[in-house]
């Protein structure tokens, strides 16, 4: 076990890093004002989007608004918290171009541990806040039932969630390293991951729940927690008590953006080891 | 070679070489950017290590520093494997590559020293003391608390240098560090590195 001072030690270069882009980011007052107003704006228009959809019909995939307000709440704060410390990985073709990626390599930590805590964006806060409100209003009006088990599985989700979409955006940056402009498609499946997980996984056809339900578990991070908290029919594939198997599908999705980033890095230093 | 490898040098090379496959057209090719390199350096000399462009000079620093893998050939850099050690031999090694900024841009230089030696662990007597001899010996006193992009290019690089040094490696590669100056200034530039090289 490593003692209190040791692990501060340990942390001190990543808090150092970090302490001066919070610092550099907030020290422009009127672009971080500007920044957050946007985000937030994002958070609403997406949210806005839902609405309408509620304004059409009454219920979507055996869902009603407010329970999809707990989804999507769910998946947005998780999905926010991890864009804010993990959504810079994206920027590795720019560091790859431009060659500066060799400067990780001559300093004595963990490369991908250098490249995560490199930058913050704190402007997602603003995102988090309207999933958090999102969330909120869900848990208050969906009738959860609740008890014990809502009381540890609301958290659990939270935290899986996080670890889902940050385990994302690092399988995304190792296939960056193949990829190079490939940051697009990339995306694609970030942002997708996203939005297939603010939805209702009920309405998915087969190869969807596949590759959204179980390769990329987005289900996992907000659909199915949902659904056990609800107390809901799961659909097909997709049963009530898989929103337990939540950290199951962080643990996975670490395993493979893991795998991906060692790959990918054996690739940019020219294959063996 | 191979039965005198390891022992106490502070580079050493053994055939080594590598080789990148590029697109030319639509083919495919081999290109030998190293090949068959072998050497010995020992502790406390200064080597230059001169060729045109494109000659491999950059592409060795990486082997030397495990950037790079080796397609042939064995390295030991401070006597460790510099792929496999990579995360140690960062702590015995300063490198500045001319053209790639260590630095944090945005950040005042100072800011970036503080960073750095958070980064290799210095305590802040440490930090303090090196960067203070530092300070005095590149003359950087003049411009600490300006943002590093707004640096004259000769300015960063007494900043990129002392930045390789704060840690006080054992060995430092200096990758194209006559940047920035005009070409008659190239000569003191080295006589620079020389004295450097004598104080620390």
């Amino acid at each position: 076990m490593l003692s209190r001072h040791e692990t501060r030690e340990r942390l001190r270069p990543y808090r150092a890093v970090l302490a001066s882009r919070a610092r550099s980011q907030r020290a422009y007052r009127t672009s971080f004002a500007l920044d957050l107003a946007s985000s937030t704006l994002v958070g609403l228009v997406e949210l806005a989007e839902v609405w309408v959809l509620f304004s059409n019909v009454t219920a979507l995939g055996g869902m009603r608004f407010n329970q999809i307000l707990l989804v999507f709440g769910l998946a947005d704060l998780s999905f926010s918290l991890a864009d804010l410390s993990f959504g810079h990985l994206d920027t590795l073709p720019d560091f790859l171009r431009a060659g500066t990626l060799d400067a990780f390599y001559l300093r004595p930590q963990p490369i991908l541990l250098q490249l995560i805590t490199s930058d913050i964006s704190l402007r997602r806060l603003a995102r988090a806040a309207v999933g958090a409100a999102a969330l909120g209003i869900g848990l208050v009006t969906a009738r959860v039932t609740w008890g014990p088990g809502t009381v540890i599985l609301l958290p659990l989700a939270l935290v899986s969630g996080y670890g889902t979409f940050a385990a994302l955006f690092v399988w995304a940056a190792g296939l960056q390293f193949f990829l190079l402009d490939g940051a697009e498609m990339t995306n694609a499946f970030v942002y997708g991951g996203r939005y297939a997980a603010t939805q209702p996984a009920s309405v998915w056809s087969r190869p969807l729940k596949l590759v959204f339900g179980f390769f990329f578990p987005m289900a996992f991070t907000a659909y199915l927690p949902a659904v056990t908290m609800l107390g809901l029919p799961g659909p097909d594939w997709l049963p009530t008590w898989l929103g337990w198997c939540a950290p199951a599908a962080a643990v996975w999705s670490w395993l493979m953006g893991l795998l991906c980033w060692r790959w990918g890095l054996r690739h940019y230093q020219g294959g063996g080891g | 070679m191979s039965g005198a490898f390891n022992s106490g040098a502070i580079i050493e090379t053994d055939g080594l070489t590598r080789e990148f496959r590029i697109r030319d057209g639509k083919r495919r090719r081999l290109l030998t950017a190293v090949e068959g390199l072998t050497v010995r350096i020992e502790p406390g000399e200064a080597v230059g290590y001169i060729g045109a462009n494109g000659a491999g000079k950059s592409t060795t620093i990486k082997m030397l520093t495990g950037i790079l893998v080796p397609t042939a050939g064995r390295v030991l850099t401070c006597g460790l494997r510099p792929v496999p050690d990579q995360r140690r031999l960062a702590r015995q090694v300063g490198v500045v590559f001319g053209q790639r900024s260590q630095l944090w841009w945005d950040l005042p230089v100072r800011e970036s020293f503080s960073i750095l030696a958070a980064i290799h662990s210095l305590t802040r007597a440490e930090e303090t003391g090196r960067t203070g001899e530092l300070v005095e010996q590149l003359e950087l006193g003049g411009f600490l608390s300006v943002p590093v992009r707004q640096l004259s290019l000769g300015q960063r690089m007494r900043a990129e240098v002392a930045a390789a040094l704060l840690h006080s490696p054992r060995l430092v590669i200096l990758d194209e560090p006559t940047i920035g100056p005009a070409y008659g200034q190239i000569q003191e530039r080295v006589r620079e590195i020389s004295e450097l090289k004598a104080q620390f």
